[in-house]
């Protein structure tokens, strides 16, 4: 128990992540932490995805972690048309989090000029990126799977893999529906 | 010059409405509900042959004509039928008012285009016999006595002296209500000229003055215009420059000027804009338009002006623009609202994102989902164009448990109804630790969906050693794998 404390700590310093920045996450279990940060901050949110994009989220699957009402999609033909789309969104007022879905890298401008962007809408702007293909603008950047457990099914496990003001880290969590917040079960030992 | 008036008369125009899209060669009425009663409301020139009439109870009718075949009325359709009707006969004269089944139109000074009043009621008969509707006209100098001749006869009274032409006419001409009339008739007047020579007095005393502002309506002593339909609110200003201008500053400077001249007029109607569209003509007589669509219908001038911005800044103004024009091509209605004590309406900044990003991409890309009555993973909620719907805050069910993303099935291999052990999915292997189900969904049978040909799913929870918490699903009927979506 004594160490857990303070992994606990470390993963509440970062999450939910810090608002009014931009921040990006890879990995399969990227829409989760997404869904998450929409549901935690309690505005509407921006959900935007490429045109050819086949997956979409279940509305009735996003119950456990939002409101589904408070969605609303955009889509757009390339990744420009997204990361357009995704700045004028986050330097609007009208949603608390902007998710945009990437499958090229953006550059450094790119990832700077969002950054801006979050910063002038005091907006969240949590970017879903293919691995390794970050830019070195973003405030935080997670790799999120989820985690087998026998006992139980419901385990993710996020690592905070660039912070810029903090340290990294790993752990093990699980959604608590109830308390809606994310509860630390272990941390993962590299 | 003295004023004409002709008076247009449809007897039959709801069921003639009716029968130019469906002609019937037979008895033909349409019937409408009428104190608790389904009555006649309409009939063709037919079924009046085999002695049915307007206001006859319906199973009256059917026993008189077995064989009478009806619809529905449906006035609304009559009255815009009437409208276009009133549209065509500004051909004749611009002042074209509606009447109870019928048109009133002032041709003072336009019946020598059509050689003489003669002429003109020919060319009008002519071309409603064309049209196959029954009419009948008065031409006469006072809206009354046109009228009057109209549903009594029809004819055409030359200028002067009214009486002699009307005065054999039934009071009933004069445009009174039943009940008045049935208190004329049972004093023993039934002609105009009868009650015309009574002592004006007597009648004020006795009927009110409405009977009598009717007779000198008819006669000429009280005029009556015509009262021509309302032209339809016009959503669109212009401005036009001494000198050309091609900064872009001054560009949004002249379209914030239209814009509050635009959305007062919006205002007057309780209207708001849909989808406006800027043309800025240049020098060069070339057009350039800028079209927003907005997410909401809109009249607030300030905030309309901000959704221009990216349409202006990519203006091509070439040697200069000299002419700006605005027009609101699609309005939608929009009351009056209480405003709240903090101003903004709530969802105002949404919908304006919603513009703004729906310029670039298209409203159509911009959705939200709303909850939907059905078994079916994919068709559980339905996707609608943020722009025309409104959130649902309610109607959501999480149970049985749905993956987070769900896509398109994708088919693994193994035809054993047991969940496999291992499988191959989007190239990478996985093993099975925990599987939960089967929940079993069968297919919409009364719907033809082209996915759930293979007939039934039996779908599974698959837990795997990798992690990843998959839902399959399994078609015994046509023995196949698929996977579905996953679960957070």
């Amino acid at each position: 128990m004594t160490d857990l404390a303070p992994s606990t700590k470390t993963l509440h310093a970062n999450f939910p992540l810090r608002s009014a920045r931009a921040h990006e996450v890879c990995g399969s279990g990227a829409s989760v932490l997404a869904s998450i940060s929409c549901g935690v901050s309690g505005g509407q949110a921006l959900w935007i995805s490429p045109t050819h994009q086949q997956e979409h989220l279940h509305p009735e699957g996003v119950t456990q972690f939002c409101e589904p009402y408070k969605f609303v999609y955009a889509s757009g033909k390339t990744q420009t048309d997204v990361l357009w789309m995704a700045e004028e969104a986050l330097r609007s007022d009208a949603v608390k989090v902007v998710v945009a879905q990437l499958s090229k890298p953006i550059d450094l401008t790119a990832g700077r000029r969002l950054q801006l962007a979050a910063e002038g809408g005091k907006t969240l702007g949590v970017f879903l990126i293919p691995e390794g293909m970050g830019s070195n603008a973003a405030e935080t950047r997670w790799r999120c799977s989820p985690h087998f457990d026998a006992k139980d099914s419901t385990l993710h496990r996020w690592q905070l893999i660039k912070n810029k003001s903090g340290t990294l880290g790993g752990w093990i969590v699980r959604w608590d529906e109830q308390a809606r917040r994310v509860i630390v079960v272990s941390k993962v030992i590299e | 010059m003295n004023k004409r008036v002709v008076s247009l008369w449809f007897p039959r125009l709801s069921s003639e409405r009716f029968l130019r899209a469906r002609p019937i060669d037979a008895p033909f009425a349409l019937t409408h509900i009428h104190a608790n009663t389904q009555r006649i409301y309409c009939l063709n020139a037919e079924a009046e042959r085999q002695g049915l009439r307007k206001g006859m109870g319906f199973s009256d009718a059917r026993m008189l004509c077995p064989d009478l075949q009806t619809s529905l009325a449906n006035p609304q359709a009559d009255g815009q039928f009437l409208q276009t009707l009133a549209r065509w006969a500004g051909k004749y004269c611009p002042w074209v008012g509606l009447d109870d089944d019928g048109l009133m139109l002032d041709v003072t000074g336009s019946t020598h285009l059509f050689g003489g009043e003669g002429g003109m009621l020919d060319d009008l008969h002519a071309r409603l016999d064309r049209a196959s509707l029954s009419h009948k006209t008065g031409l006469a100098s006072t809206r009354g006595a046109a009228w009057a001749l109209a549903r009594f006869g029809g004819g055409r009274i030359p200028d002067g002296p009214i009486l002699p032409h009307i005065g054999h006419l039934e009071v009933a001409a004069l445009r009174i209500g039943d009940d008045m009339c049935n208190a004329v008739q049972r004093l023993g007047v039934r002609t105009i000229a009868e009650l015309a020579v009574l002592p004006r007095t007597t009648l004020a005393h006795r009927f009110g003055a409405d009977l009598l502002l009717r007779l000198d309506q008819a006669l000429g002593e009280q005029p009556e215009p015509v009262s021509p339909r309302k032209p339809p609110p016009s959503f669109s200003v212009r401005m036009t420059l001494p000198e050309p201008i091609g900064l872009s500053r001054d560009v949004t400077a002249g379209l914030e000027r239209l814009l509050v001249r635009v959305c007062e007029t919006l205002s007057d109607q309780q209207k708001g804009a849909r989808r406006l569209c800027f043309t800025a003509r240049r020098v060069d007589q070339a057009n350039v338009h800028i079209e927003v669509r907005l997410a909401r219908p809109m009249r607030d001038a300030a905030r309309i002006a901000r959704l221009f911005e990216r349409g202006i800044e990519a203006l091509d103004a070439g040697y200069g623009i000299d002419q700006i024009r605005l027009e609101a091509t699609e309005v939608e209605h929009l009351p009056f609202r209480q405003t709240t004590h903090h101003g903004a309406v709530e969802g105002d900044s949404m919908a304006d994102l919603i513009t703004r990003l729906g310029t670039r991409v298209g409203l159509e890309n911009i959705t939200r989902h709303l909850p939907s009555d059905s078994n079916i993973p994919e068709k559980s909620f339905t996707v609608a164009y943020a722009a025309y719907s409104e959130p649902a805050t309610g109607g959501w069910y999480a149970s049985p448990p749905r993956p987070l993303v769900i896509f398109p099935p994708e088919p693994i291999a193994g035809y054993s109804p047991h969940p496999p052990t291992r499988f191959q999915w989007r190239r990478m292997s996985f093993r099975t630790e925990q599987t939960v189900g089967p929940e079993r969904i069968a297919p919409e049978w009364w719907l033809d969906n082209p996915d759930w040909r293979s007939g039934l799913r039996d779908y599974w929870r698959i837990y795997t050693r990798e992690g990843r918490r998959l839902w399959l699903f399994f078609t015994p009927q046509n023995p196949a794998w698929f996977v579905h979506g996953e679960f957070a």
